[in-house]
């Protein structure tokens, strides 16, 4: 049987195939969830007996536990498989993984993979939900919505606000999911890095490119401040780590030119002295923890909202009615 | 062998540049004769009313994974796919495990070809041992056991000064090299073209430039060296044009293109599809202008199949893993004929011209004509047949198609290598 949310469809592969209303009934229903973490006692029965299966072909800490909370404070049952000591490292295929799961009765499946499309490759072949969880550089729709949860929290008004993604937008699921999700509901994006980091043709997706830091900073309300893989520079993406910290780095002398106080976003997790110095990520406009604190709502709305939860019931689902159906 | 009258049919023969209703006859596996209401003793009459009667197929680009990868293709199975296609010649790829690149195994290739119903199977050689792009391959034992061309199919020559002195030492054999150019730097990792596509799925591109760069580089040794350079799946416009202005100054250089370069375009690659998954990749929609523009005005003189048949797991993965290519034999004619020739583009005479005599007179082959004395190497085609391409009827041991579900007009109905049916449709399509 294909489950299908009347509200998201079957799956979460990204964001850009979503519409205004969809991101924006994601956000709202991460809402009420928030409150159920800050409980003495976090776990509400909304997906009792539900089977979720967490399949982590590429090493993750925070998006694996972040997904395994909400899942968790959600009555889910849940399954873990990594790649390493599975039945994956063995050169079983990921479509027989996924049958051989489906075949145990499972309901979604939460995926991490290196490759772009796996999640949706996978999608079209279960009829369990399918969450992506980062397939290659495609998209991170939960990191994406956390990341534009947090940018709301803050500015209350996402049409119009000015949002800078600073740094290898060339390798980054976050960086795309954020501007799908960014473009569609109204917000300016820019991105600013070294040439080298951006893909072909990016100002197609229907945002500015800065070249230098300085102009991105007096430009925006917030930057969301990307991981520069250490690997890059061996590829030559960059010639130093320092050049790279010395030219787009953000420190705190360059936003004391701001002309206004900036938001950082940081997905995590931080080279402190490469991208972002230590005095900004731990200092006062960095919302960085909240972000993933609000990982954990986004997560459980995606989870209430694919197993057929409607939006207007979050409220009343968290006090112990269960998913209909 | 008994004589054989094709009759009735329209009879195009780009070679001499006729398209005419006459009657065809065939003996002793040669054409003896082509004229109006032929009428000769004791032959048997095939009928071709309604038909095209024209120069069988030759295909410059085909794999067919034999030996070593047979559970794709065999030069069995490839030669009888071929031919269902209406090819009737067909110039097996070297990259095969192991690589042909020594006079034992084009000699496996030749006596498997000739056990094979179906095509003609021609072999080419490697250019460099084990095309690994160190050291050239004998090409004087190669060419003597049958090679018909030196290529490294599918992977570029890196080296500039190999690629010379290929060029070079070809030319006393009379062989052409076939090329993939690419420059390896620039297209390393990629598995779609760099754009905007590929910005969107975040799958690595290969640029436009790669293949500009190589093909460049190639032209400028062809030119240097008066060697004779055959150009395989020209895909992006400025490559087209640098083959087009090459050929003015009078370099010695052939070109190709395949059915999916001309018709199909980037856009496709977003479902991540693994059948769009080819090299050089599908390009954009004006790169495919461009191309059906240099097809048109015989900057490209070649219609390639490409023919690399994968198997079903094989491409039942995700994009990044599933390896490129497409098989082609039994859709070329049909696609073409469809989205080429019925919407204006071509002519049917160009078109045929550039699935036969076109390929035939760039490698140095037999075949692309219709004159006397000639092998009866034969296609008849019925072009008002409306069908759907269904690649579960494929004749290749694969169904990597990018053309499933196609509705074409245009069929091949009846192939002759040397005046033997080799292939015919069963029923009427």
């Amino acid at each position: 049987m294909i489950r299908s949310s009347a509200a998201l469809g079957k799956d979460l592969i990204g964001l850009e195939p979503l519409s205004r209303r969809q991101i924006r009934m994601i956000l709202d229903t991460a809402e009420p969830f928030k409150e159920i973490s800050e409980r003495r006692i976090k776990k509400v029965p909304v997906l009792r007996g539900k089977t979720i299966v967490n399949l982590f072909f590429e090493a993750s800490t925070r998006t694996r536990i972040s997904f395994e909370f909400a899942e968790k404070r959600l009555s889910a049952d849940t399954v873990n498989i990594g790649a390493v000591g599975s039945s994956v490292s063995k050169g079983e295929t990921l479509v027989d993984t996924a049958r051989n799961l489906e075949a145990m009765r499972i309901d979604m499946v939460v995926i991490r993979h290196w490759s772009p499309g796996a999640a949706s490759f996978l999608a079209a072949r279960i009829p369990s939900n399918v969450i992506n969880a980062g397939d290659g550089a495609h998209e991170h729709p939960t990191q994406g919505l956390l990341d534009i949860l947090t940018l709301r929290d803050h500015f209350s008004r996402l049409e119009g606000l000015k949002v800078c993604i600073v740094g290898d937008v060339l390798h980054s699921r976050v960086a795309r999911s954020n501007i799908f999700g960014l473009v569609t509901l109204g917000a300016k994006v820019a991105v600013c890095g070294p040439r080298t980091l951006m893909p072909a043709g990016i100002e197609e997706l229907g945002v500015r490119v800065f070249g230098r830091v300085e102009e991105a900073i007096e430009w925006a309300d917030a930057l969301n401040v990307l991981r520069l893989q250490l690997e890059r520079m061996q590829d030559g993406f960059v010639p130093s780590l320092r050049e790279y910290n010395r030219v787009f780095g953000i420190t705190r002398e360059r936003l004391e030119w701001a002309p206004r106080d900036l938001l950082i976003l940081h997905p995590g997790p931080i080279n402190r002295g490469v991208e972002i110095d230590s005095d900004v990520a731990d200092g006062p406009h960095s919302v960085i923890l909240q972000q993933v604190t609000n990982g954990v709502a986004i997560r459980m709305a995606v989870l209430y909202l694919l197993a057929g939860g409607a939006p207007d019931l979050a409220e009343a689902a968290k006090s112990g009615k269960g998913v209909r159906g | 062998m008994k004589r054989l009258l094709i009759r009735g049919g329209r009879v195009i023969d780009p070679a001499a540049g006729t398209d005419a209703a006459a009657d065809l006859l065939v003996d002793e596996g040669r054409i003896v004769h082509v004229g109006p209401s032929l009428a000769p003793e004791s032959a048997e009459v095939v009928d071709a009313r309604g038909l095209v009667v024209a120069p069988g197929f030759v295909d410059p680009h085909a794999h067919l994974c034999e030996p070593g990868w047979e559970h794709r293709e065999t030069i069995a199975t490839g030669a009888l796919a071929a031919a269902a296609g209406g090819y009737t010649t067909v110039c097996a790829m070297p990259d095969t495990d192991p690589v042909v690149d020594d006079p034992a195994s084009v000699g496996f290739v030749v006596a498997a070809g000739r056990r094979a119903r179906g095509a003609r199977v021609l072999p080419v050689a490697a250019v460099s041992a084990g095309r690994k792009g160190e050291q050239l391959t004998e090409f004087g034992e190669v060419v003597d056991a049958g090679a018909i061309a030196v290529s490294d199919a599918g992977r570029a020559v890196r080296s500039s000064m190999l690629m010379r002195l290929a060029l070079e030492y070809a030319r006393a054999f009379g062989v052409p090299v076939l090329s993939h150019p690419e420059d390896t730097g620039l297209a390393r990792g990629g598995v779609m073209h760099e754009g905007v596509m590929s910005t969107r799925l975040g799958l690595r591109g290969k640029p436009a430039a790669a293949e500009e760069i190589g093909t460049a580089r190639d032209l400028a040794l062809a030119e240097a060296t008066g060697g004779r350079l055959h150009l395989q799946r020209v895909s992006t416009a400025a490559a087209a044009d640098l083959v087009r202005r090459a050929r003015a100054r009078g370099v010695r250089v052939t070109a190709e293109a395949t059915p999916h370069h001309l018709l199909l375009s980037h856009e496709l690659v977003a479902g991540y599809g693994t059948e769009y998954k080819v090299d050089p990749p599908l390009r954009t929609p004006s790169d495919c202008g461009a191309l059906c523009e240099a097809l048109a005005d015989g900057t490209v003189d070649c219609i390639a199949t490409d023919h690399a048949p994968r198997t079903y797991d094989e491409k039942e993965q995700a994009f990044d893993d599933a390896p490129f290519g497409v098989v082609g034999f039994e859709t070329a004619f049909a696609v073409l004929h469809t989205r080429l020739v019925l919407t204006g583009v071509l002519t049917l005479p160009e078109l045929l011209a550039r699935m036969s005599t076109g390929p035939a007179r760039a490698l140095g082959l037999a075949g692309g004509t219709l004159a006397p004395g000639d092998p009866a190497d034969l296609v008849l085609i019925d072009t008002n047949a409306k069908w759907t391409i269904d690649p579960a009827a494929f004749l290749s041991k694969c169904r990597n198609t990018p053309f499933g579900g196609v509705e074409a007009t245009g069929r091949v109905v009846r192939t002759l290598v040397g005046g033997e049916t080799v292939w015919e449709a069963t029923a009427a399509p």
